[in-house]
């Protein structure tokens, strides 16, 4: 068995073989592996009995449930209004520069993937932006630089 | 008259002698019925934004005859400009908890879930630790209720309730046409209640404090206080508990920079308020309503860049499953960046008013509906920006 077999039989175990099961299944793939493979989306298919144009259907209408190969950190910058006049262009920029990638690229080492996000409900302490699930606010473009190097580090081998 | 805006201290007032499990046990001894009047009485209107009463909600469900029943907590909170709701659920996650299993009581559900946006997912792991404590005190007092989370996965759309019982089963967050309303058919097509985490706070605290105290705050249509997420062009950014129905010119004295040209009250789907109307708003249902968003512009914004930020905004997060918001969404940004350029006559702004009519008319839910408010306040006050 592939390991992703493994991982989406531990998945569906863990919340039951139903429909109402497809949401976790995939949020927790995703935490997993970053992205959604064919592979992976015809394997919860198969597990979950449905159609694999469903599962498809269903993960990507969903901005976080990616269905493109993303790097081992997603890097969401928020756009929104308010983080906008505070100054996201410059987090942007600055994360682009230190990553050498444009938004909604990947490293070629596949530790990144930059990407923008609407508004991450953090208004009052913009520009702010998501790694994985931690989120960092009152960013300046000093800080977002440390925050990524901190995250290279802390994923080098 | 009073010149500043009355700060309330109900949401996130931590009382040492009643804990939310105290009140919840006082709660329980009392009837359904008898909850759902004081409810009624208290005139507490739904927090999120669509600001149902919160009574009424609760007595339909309770009145529909079935053996599965839900309370849905939605904590989608993706409206830009609001926070508030992140910060409830960190701060007092016990009293949203008890607003649940008091609302499962009073209707007849064994099962309440958190929908929980997917930007929030950090809070997952401290929010299910004390949910293991909230149940297991549940199950020892032999309360039939158990509380669950949900995530969601960046979807703004979700937080409309019918998308959101779609998410939950497994589907495309696609709004359902309505009705049948989430009281007679909600998440698995079963009678549910679906509160804003704040409303279910304020549920919480009538019942401790009692609807007369919760009624002596606010007007006739705007009962009570409100959590209102400051953001913008503001000294002092934040979360504050105010009483319900200031005008806005008060607000701004007390939170604007000095300079403010306008204030967007109710997120990107609200309203914009130029400063020649600030005196005349008031903030509240027989004004302008609000979730709680209010960003604030001061002479130096474009309100151009701001009406177009929230047309990108509406055109990526449309669900596209009905045409007049998938297609009116676009029509509208490339509309004001053709008038921008010049490539359009600036009467073209009226057609695409026209356009908004069609689309709060035609379009499904309320995202569609609502993106006239931004639209049309903004055109209307601003339209040279817009132009040149």
């Amino acid at each position: 068995m592939s390991k992703i077999d493994l991982l989406v039989k531990g998945l569906v175990e863990q919340h039951g073989k139903t429909r109402n099961s497809l949401m976790p299944v995939l949020q927790g793939l995703v935490q997993q592996e970053r992205f959604l493979s064919e592979e992976a989306m015809l394997v919860v298919a198969r597990e979950l009995d449905l159609a694999a144009a469903e599962v498809y259907g269903t993960a990507s209408f969903y901005t976080f449930l990616d269905t493109v190969p993303r790097g081992k950190n997603i890097v969401r910058v928020c756009k929104t209004i308010t983080c906008h006049m505070k100054g996201k262009e410059d987090i942007v920029n600055a994360i682009e520069n230190t990553l050498k990638i444009r938004t909604g690229e990947t490293t070629h080492d596949k530790k990144f993937t930059l990407l923008t996000a609407n508004c991450l409900g953090w208004c009052h302490k913009g520009p702010v932006m998501l790694v994985n699930d931690e989120i960092y606010p009152d960013l300046t473009p000093q800080k977002a630089i440390e925050i990524i190097e901190e995250y290279a580090t802390l994923n080098g081998h | 008259m009073e010149k500043k805006v009355k700060k309330v201290d109900i949401i996130f007032e931590t009382a040492l002698d009643t804990s939310p499990l105290d009140v919840l046990d006082k709660t329980l001894q009392r009837s359904a019925d008898d909850i759902i009047l004081e409810l009624i009485d208290s005139g507490l209107k739904g927090r999120g934004g669509a600001g149902f009463p919160t009574g009424l909600k609760w007595k339909f469900t309770k009145n529909e005859d079935s053996d599965t029943k839900y309370v849905i907590c939605n904590a989608d909170e993706g409206e830009p400009g609001t926070f508030k709701d992140r910060e409830i659920l960190d701060r007092v996650p016990e009293k949203v908890f008890t607003g649940m299993t008091i609302c499962g009581y009073v209707i007849g559900a064994r099962e309440g879930y958190i929908y929980l946006r997917g930007e929030y997912n950090f809070l997952l792991k401290t929010l299910n630790a004390k949910l293991d404590i909230f149940n297991k005190a549940l199950k020892d007092r032999n309360i039939d209720f158990q509380i669950f989370v949900k995530s969601g996965s960046g979807a703004y759309v979700c937080g409309e309730e019918s998308a959101l019982f779609e998410s939950m089963q497994g589907f495309r967050g696609e709004p359902r046409n309505k009705p049948p309303y989430p009281t007679v058919a909600g998440y698995n097509f079963k009678p549910t209640v679906i509160n804003n985490v704040e409303t279910l706070v304020y549920v919480a605290m009538i019942c401790r404090i009692g609807a007369e105290k919760f009624k002596a705050l606010g007007t006739t249509d705007s009962r009570g206080s409100k959590v209102f997420s400051v953001s913008g062009d503001t000294p002092i950014p934040g979360i504050y508990e105010l009483e319900l129905g200031m005008p806005l010119s008060r607000f701004v004295d007390e939170f604007g920079d000095g300079d403010a040209k306008a204030v967007q009250v109710g997120g990107a789907s609200g309203h914009c308020v130029p400063r020649k109307l600030f005196a005349d708003t008031i903030i509240g249902f027989e004004g302008i309503p609000t979730g709680g968003s209010m960003m604030l512009f001061n002479s130096s914004r474009s309100m151009y860049n701001v009406l177009k930020d929230y047309l990108e905004f509406f055109t990526e997060e449309s669900c596209g499953q009905c045409t007049p918001c998938r297609v009116g969404c676009q029509q509208l940004l490339k509309g004001i960046e053709a008038v921008k350029r010049g490539e359009r006559p600036p009467a073209y702004l009226d057609e695409m008013k026209k356009l908004t009519g069609t689309m709060r008319i035609a379009a499904k839910c309320g995202l569609g509906q609502s993106v006239g408010n931004p639209f049309n306040t903004i055109i209307d006050n601003f339209r040279e920006e817009i132009i040149y």
